[in-house]
C-alpha cells in the first residue's frame, strides 16, 4: 500500500501548538507511508488540490488527513480522494486540533502525541477496505409536527413546492402561542391578522393534511422512510362533521371549565371552541368537566348539534403515516411564575403573566380588549413589568435568556398607554435587549412618545398594601430603593421548552439539552439539522426566538427537507454492521437491542434461524456487536482487526518509547 | 405525656437572659406535646453574628465547641427555639466538612469536632416532628379566630442551603401551626422581611424603620398580633416599640408574642407558665377579646379582610 499524510497547521490552530513539520517527517517512518506533507489550511482549495495532486503524482491509494474532529470535515475530504480516483473510505483522519492541541500546553507532548495519533490513523488505514454505498427509494412526504407559526410555514413552503405534508398539531386548532398575541412588535400590527390567512391555507391546501388534536407516538425507520405513529387524541366531537357552529358551547351547562386559550383568565365551556379564528374551527369537550362524563347526565351538546357531530363513545385512535422527512416545530411554554413567591403571583390575583396580560388587551380576549384588574375588574393606573421572571436567573436553574421578552414589554407599556391615556407604566429591567431591525427604535418610543419608566433592577418584592401592590426594587442607576405602587403587576415569564419536548426527542432520537431544547446538529452551521437524518427543527423547540426568527427558521426547515427529498433516492453509509451467518447462533439478542430495530431474523432453506441486518437502516452505531456472544457481528470500517491495528500501533510505540 | 421526640437543648444566650419567657414557653410546650428537652451542659455562646463577621473560623470554633458538647451526650441532635443560632451551629457543621477548614479550626478546640450533629430550630421540629394534626388534637382552649401576623424574619429559613426548611420567600410553618391551636394567620407579606436584628446597636434607625414597616403592614392587613420565633425579632419589634413610635411617629398596639406563648396557651397552659407578663406591648386586650369569644370553632367565624 502506498500512504499520503497531510498534516494541517489550521492556521495556528494547530501550529501554534504542535510542531507540525516534526509530525510530517515522523509519519514517513511508519509502514506504507510513502508520502508526507504539512499545509497551512489543508480544506482550503490548493490544500485539498495538493492532496489530489499527490494522490496522482505518488500514486498514492490511501490518505491520512491529521487535522481537525471528523465530524468537521471527514466529509469534504473523503469527497477530496474521490475526486482523484480514490473510495472515500480510503481516508483517514487524525484528530490533532480538539484531541491536542486545543488541550495541551506543551508542544513536544502535543507533538508526540499528533504523532501517535498519525501512527494509529495509518495502521488503520492498512487495513480498510473500499466501501460501497447503496441507494434506497424516499417517501416524498414529509411530517410537521406543531402547528405554530414555524409549523405552519414550514408545512405551507415543503406544500407549494410540492411535497405532501402531514401537519400534526397537539390542541384543536393551529396557530401556537402567535394566535394569542394582540399585536406584535415592532409594528404593533394585529397578530391574528397577519396569521389568519395563513392558517386558512393551511386548511385550504390540497397538499397539507391537518391532523389536529393529536401527538406523535412512536416513530420507527431512517431518513427518507419514517414511520411516525400519531395519536388520535379523543375530542367526543366529530371533527368531519362539526361546523364550529358554537351552539353547543352556547347550551353547555357547565360554565367552570379551565380556558386553556385564555390563559385561565376566567372560565371556558366543558365543550369549546377555543377561539372565532380556530383552524380548524371545531368543537372538543374537555372530559373533567363535562357533566355528562362526571355524572352522568346532560347530553344538551348531543342534543342541540345540528351536525350530529358529538359522538360520547369516541376512544383514542392510531393512525400511521408514512413520511421521508420530520420538521419538530413543537414551540415552548411559560416557566412557573409562582416559583417567584417573593412576587406573591398566585397568592396574589392581580400579579399576573404577560401573557395574561396580551389576552387581556385582545379584542377578542375574555375581556374583549378591556384591560381590568382580574381581583376586581377595575381599570388600572399604574401597571409595572417585571422583566425576567424565570430568564438569567441562576437561581432558577434558568441562566439564558428569554430572548423577545425586552420587546413585549416595550410593547405592551406602548398598549397600556393606548388602552388607558391616563395610565402610568413601569419596566423594570436587567439590560435592555433590542439587537434587531427596527428595535432599539421601538423601545426607545416607548420611554420618550410613551412615557414609560425604565428603572434599571430586579423586583426584590411584591406585596399587597390595600388596594394597592407595591413593587419594590433597587434602581441600580441611581444606587438607591425605589417602591411604586401599582394596580397591576406584569411578570415577563420566561420562555421553556415545551410540555413533554424531552420525551418527543427521545422518540424522534434526537439530542435535547439541559433544559428541555432540541439540539441542532452543530451551533453555527447546521442550526436546522440534528443528529438524526431526516429530523430538522423550526422555532423556540430549538431555543426561545421571536416570529420573524421562527418564520425564518421554520422556511429554512422546509428547504432542508425540500433538499432532502428532491431526489428520488438517497445513498446509504456503507459503515453499518453485517452479521457473519457462519458464527450466528441465532440467539437474536441482536435484534433485542437494536435501537433503530434495524436487524431482522431470517430463516435459511435448511431451517436455522439467523439475524439479518437492514442496511438501509442500520445507522452503524455498533451496540450489536457488542451484544453478540458469538461475535458474529462486524461494523464495517470499524472491524475488530482494524481496531485492533490501531491498538497494536500504539503499544508497539510505547513499548519503543519505554526501552529508549 | 410521655415522650417521643427527644432532643439535646441548646437554648442560646438571649433566652437566658432577654427572652426567658421564650425559654419558659418552649420548656413548658415541650411538656405537653412530648418533645424531651435535654439541656447541652455547659454551652457557650455560638457567637452570634459578631463572631462570624469578624472572623469565620472563630464562630466556627465556638459552635463546634458546642456541637462537641453534643456528641459527648451520646446525641446527634440538637434544637434551639434561636434562628441565628441555629444558623450559626449548622454554618459550622457544613463548614467543618471541609477537610483544611476542619483542620484549623480544631486547633483552637480542645477536643476535635468530627461533624454529625443537626441543628434544627424549635419551630422545626415542632412542625416536622409534631405537625399541626397532632397539635390540633392536644389543643384544649382554641386561640378563637385571633388574626396573626406570623413574622418568619430572615434566618427561620434562610440561607435556604444553611436552613433546609421551609420556603425561603413565603414560609408557611408557623401560620399552619398556629391555625392548628385555632387563630386565623393573615396572608402577610413581609414574613421574611429584616426587623433589622443586630444593626439595632450600632445604628438604632435603621431597625426601628424596618421593624415599624413591619408592624404598619400587620396592622394594616388586620392581624390583632404578631407572631415570632426569634427572640431578636421580638425584642426589636417589642422592647423597641416606644423608639419605633418616635422614629415613626406612629404606635402600633400589637402585641409580639413568641409562637410558643400562643401554642401554649392554646394547649392550656397559664400565662404565668409561658411568660406572658413580661411582654413589653401588653397583650391584654388581644387575650380578652379571645377570652370573649366562645372557643367552639365550628362556629363560622367572620372572615377577616383578605388582603
Amino acid at each position: 500500500m502506498r500512504i499520503g499524510v497531510f498534516v494541517c497547521h489550521c492556521g495556528s490552530n494547530i501550529a501554534a501548538k504542535v510542531d507540525v513539520a516534526e509530525v510530517a517527517k515522523a509519519a514517513l517512518n511508519f509502514p506504507d507511508v510513502v508520502f508526507a506533507t504539512h499545509e497551512v489550511y489543508t480544506c482550503s482549495e490548493p490544500g485539498q488540490r495538493g492532496i489530489q495532486q499527490a494522490i496522482t503524482e505518488q500514486d498514492l491509494d490511501g490518505v491520512v488527513v491529521a487535522s481537525c474532529s471528523p465530524r468537521m470535515h471527514e466529509n469534504t475530504f473523503r469527497k477530496t480522494v474521490a475526486r482523484a480516483g480514490l473510495n472515500p473510505y480510503m481516508m483517514e483522519m487524525a484528530n490533532i486540533r480538539e484531541h491536542v492541541s486545543w488541550i495541551g500546553q506543551d508542544i513536544e507532548k502535543n507533538t508526540r502525541k499528533a504523532i501517535d495519533l498519525v501512527r494509529i490513523a495509518a495502521a488503520k488505514l492498512v487495513r480498510d477496505q473500499p466501501l460501497l454505498r447503496k441507494s434506497f427509494a424516499v417517501t416524498r412526504r414529509v411530517m410537521v409536527i406543531g402547528g405554530g407559526v414555524a409549523g405552519i410555514q414550514a408545512a405551507l413552503d415543503c406544500a407549494d413546492a410540492g411535497l405532501e405534508v402531514i401537519l400534526v398539531e397537539r390542541e384543536s386548532t393551529i396557530g401556537g402561542v402567535m394566535a394569542k398575541l394582540d399585536k406584535t412588535f415592532p409594528t404593533i400590527d394585529c397578530s391574528t391578522c397577519v396569521l389568519g390567512p395563513k392558517m386558512v391555507e393551511v386548511a385550504q391546501h390540497p397538499q397539507i393534511t391537518l391532523v389536529p388534536y393529536a401527538e406523535v407516538e412512536s416513530v420507527s425507520g431512517y431518513v427518507g422512510n419514517f414511520k411516525v405513529e400519531v395519536k388520535r387524541k379523543a375530542s367526543y366531537v366529530d371533527f368531519s362533521k362539526c361546523t364550529g357552529c358554537g351552539l353547543c358551547v352556547e347550551k353547555c351547562p357547565s360554565r367552570k371549565s379551565p380556558d386553556k386559550f385564555n390563559e385561565q383568565l376566567g372560565y371556558a365551556r366543558a365543550i369549546n371552541i377555543p377561539f372565532p379564528q380556530a383552524i380548524p374551527k371545531v368543537a372538543v369537550i374537555n372530559r373533567d368537566t363535562c357533566i355528562h362524563f362526571t355524572k352522568g347526565k346532560c347530553g344538551n351538546c348531543e342534543k342541540v348539534c345540528p351536525a350530529g357531530a358529538v359522538d360520547y363513545a369516541m376512544v383514542d385512535r392510531m393512525e400511521t403515516f408514512e413520511v421521508g422527512a420530520v420538521v419538530a416545530a413543537t414551540g415552548y411554554s411559560l416557566f412557573d411564575i409562582t416559583q417567584y413567591e417573593e412576587y406573591g403571583a398566585g397568592r396574589y390575583p392581580d400579579v399576573i403573566t404577560s401573557l395574561q396580560y396580551e389576552r387581556m388587551l385582545n379584542a377578542s380576549g375574555p375581556t374583549q380588549g378591556h384591560v381590568g384588574r382580574p381581583s376586581d375588574g377595575r381599570e388600572p393606573k399604574t401597571v409595572v413589568f417585571v422583566s425576567c421572571v424565570g430568564s438569567r436567573d441562576v437561581a432558577k436553574d434558568r441562566p439564558y435568556c428569554s430572548n423577545f421578552c425586552c420587546m413585549y414589554l416595550a410593547k405592551q407599556s406602548i398598549l397600556t398607554k393606548d388602552h388607558i391615556p391616563d395610565s402610568k407604566s413601569y419596566v423594570f429591567y436587567i439590560d435592555i435587549r433590542a439587537p434587531k431591525k427596527g428595535y432599539e427604535e421601538f423601545v426607545r418610543r416607548a420611554q420618550e412618545e410613551y412615557g414609560v419608566s425604565y428603572i434599571r433592577g430586579r423586583v426584590a418584592k411584591v406585596y399587597p398594601k390595600g388596594d394597592k401592590l407595591v413593587v419594590r426594587a433597587a434602581d441600580t442607576l441611581m444606587g438607591t430603593q425605589v417602591e411604586v405602587e401599582a394596580d397591576l403587576v406584569v411578570l415577563a415569564a420566561g420562555v421553556q421548552a415545551a410540555t413533554g419536548a424531552p420525551k418527543l426527542a427521545e422518540k424522534l432520537r434526537i439530542s435535547y439539552d439541559h433544559y428541555g431544547f432540541f439540539m441542532e446538529s452543530h451551533p453555527k452551521l447546521r442550526p436546522i439539522e440534528t443528529n438524526t437524518a431526516g429530523v430538522f427543527l423550526a422555532g423556540v423547540c430549538q431555543g426561545p426566538k421571536d416570529i420573524p426568527e421562527s418564520v425564518a427558521q421554520g422556511s429554512a426547515a422546509a428547504a432542508k427537507a425540500l433538499v432532502l427529498l428532491s431526489k428520488d433516492k438517497l445513498e446509504t453509509d456503507p459503515q453499518v454492521s453485517w452479521v457473519n451467518q457462519k458464527r450466528c447462533v441465532g440467539c437474536m439478542k441482536c435484534v433485542q437491542v437494536c435501537p433503530f430495530q434495524a436487524i431482522q431474523e431470517v430463516t435459511l432453506k435448511n431451517g436455522e434461524k439467523k439475524a439479518e441486518v437492514i442496511e438501509t437502516v442500520c445507522q452503524g452505531c455498533g451496540i450489536c456487536g457488542v451484544a453478540c456472544p458469538q461475535s458474529a457481528i462486524g461494523l464495517e470500517h470499524s472491524k475488530d482487526e482494524q481496531i485492533l491495528a490501531e491498538v497494536e500501533a500504539l503499544c508497539r510505540s510505547w513499548t519503543v518509547a519505554s526501552c529508549e | 405525656m410521655s415522650p417521643q421526640v427527644s432532643y439535646a437543648y441548646y437554648p442560646g444566650c438571649s433566652l437566658h437572659a432577654s427572652s426567658a419567657d421564650y425559654d419558659a414557653s418552649v420548656v413548658a410546650v415541650s411538656r405537653v406535646l412530648g418533645i424531651e428537652l435535654a439541656e447541652v451542659p455547659d454551652w457557650t455562646c455560638c457567637g452570634s453574628t459578631p463572631a462570624h463577621n469578624i472572623d469565620s473560623r472563630l464562630s466556627a470554633a465556638l459552635c463546634a465547641r458546642n456541637l462537641v458538647q453534643v456528641r459527648k451526650m451520646g446525641r446527634d441532635q440538637v434544637t434551639s427555639p434561636c434562628p441565628s443560632c441555629v444558623a450559626n451551629l449548622r454554618t459550622a457543621d457544613m463548614k467543618m466538612a471541609h477537610k483544611d477548614f476542619a483542620e484549623s479550626t480544631n486547633r483552637l478546640l480542645d477536643e476535635p469536632y468530627s461533624g454529625g450533629v443537626t441543628a434544627k430550630s424549635f419551630l422545626q421540629i415542632v412542625y416536622e416532628d409534631i405537625g399541626p394534626q397532632a397539635l390540633k388534637e392536644l389543643v384544649r382552649k382554641p386561640l378563637a379566630g385571633l388574626k396573626v401576623a406570623a413574622y418568619y424574619g430572615c434566618l427561620t429559613t434562610r440561607p435556604t442551603h444553611v436552613m433546609a426548611f421551609d420556603s425561603e420567600e413565603n414560609p408557611v410553618s408557623m401560620d399552619k401551626l398556629l391555625e392548628a391551636c385555632g387563630a386565623k394567620p393573615l396572608e402577610f407579606s413581609f414574613k421574611t422581611e429584616c426587623c433589622g436584628a443586630s444593626m439595632a446597636v450600632p445604628k438604632k434607625e435603621a431597625a426601628t424603620t424596618l421593624s415599624g414597616k413591619i408592624l404598619e403592614l400587620a396592622e394594616l392587613i388586620g392581624a390583632e398580633a404578631v407572631v415570632v420565633a426569634c427572640p431578636l425579632c421580638q425584642m426589636n419589634l417589642d422592647l423597641r416599640r416606644g423608639q419605633i413610635a418616635a422614629a415613626t411617629g406612629q404606635y402600633s398596639p400589637l402585641p409580639v408574642f413568641y409562637f410558643t406563648q400562643l401554642i401554649g396557651l392554646a394547649l392550656g397552659l397559664s400565662k404565668e407558665e409561658l411568660g406572658i407578663a413580661k411582654l413589653c406591648v401588653s397583650p391584654a386586650k388581644a387575650l380578652e377579646k379571645m377570652a370573649a369569644k366562645t372557643p367552639p370553632p365550628e362556629q363560622p367565624e367572620r372572615p377577616a379582610k383578605e388582603i
